[in-house]
């Protein structure tokens, strides 16, 4: 049969995640703002001791994966949007996420040699 | 029964395009996110220099007081602060909130306001004005 498949589903789970993620970004973004404003970085001591804390570490790992999670989905938006060629959207498509996920990896082992 | 073929993926003619108020608050959503995504990498390097050791801490300080890279922070903080609140408008918008035309051109006005604003206020404070 001649048709172009376009997925009904994926759509609605990225449109979601999209959602999700940036809901998961703007709180972790409030409560560094918070720490930031009330001396949180004024020397390496306190900047160390509020980034290696537990929970802000669980915080900023939670914080990583949505940004790379959100920045994939609006990428690959924009390459869908304007890159007419496949070769070329499939390539841009594939360097973005080795892109991301090595961002992820090398801002998770920063987090962790803490 | 007839077959409907949609061409997709749809490509956009950006040239054609007039863009009214809420129209450029999306469009800068999609740049400033471009511009994050694309300077990502860096920011993590400055993360990076910031936690190592209270050497590369302070190493960070001299970095980031040089005129070019407060530039360029500058323009991230704007980025990041516009795609914040142009995304909060749009989550307020899916959830129903301003979707009549004033309304919409409004919230369009206080996003473009608020990030500029609030920008200032950064930028002012990293420049230890206040």
């Amino acid at each position: 049969m001649n048709r172009i498949i376009v997925g009904a589903h994926y759509g609605l789970k990225d449109w979601l995640a999209q959602r999700i993620t940036a809901i998961v970004m703007a709180t972790y973004t409030i409560f560094i703002a918070v720490a930031l404003a009330s001396g949180g970085a004024s020397s390496y001591a306190s900047w160390h001791a509020l980034m290696s804390g537990s929970a802000t570490r669980f915080a900023t790992f939670l914080f990583i994966v949505s940004v790379c999670y959100h920045a994939w989905i609006g990428v690959r938006d924009i390459w869908m949007d304007y890159v007419n060629s496949v070769a070329v959207r499939l390539t841009l498509h594939v360097l973005t996420i080795l892109g991301l996920v090595g961002c992820a990896g090398w801002a998770v082992q920063i987090l962790w040699r803490l | 029964m007839p077959e409907i073929i949609k061409p997709r993926p749809k490509f956009l003619t950006l040239s054609q395009i007039h863009l009214p108020l809420p129209g450029f608050v999306s469009i800068l959503h999609r740049v400033s996110g471009a511009g994050l995504f694309l300077l990502l990498p860096w920011l993590i390097y400055l993360l990076q220099l910031s936690l190592t050791s209270p050497e590369t801490f302070e190493h960070f300080k001299t970095y980031v007081a040089h005129p070019l890279v407060k530039l360029i922070l500058f323009g991230l903080c704007w980025a990041f602060l516009h795609h914040f609140c142009a995304g909060i408008r749009f989550l307020l918008l899916d959830i129903q909130v301003g979707i009549e035309k004033p309304q919409a051109r409004a919230s369009a006005k206080a996003v473009l306001a608020i990030s500029l604003g609030l920008t200032l206020v950064v930028a002012l404070k990293f420049l230890g004005v206040f």
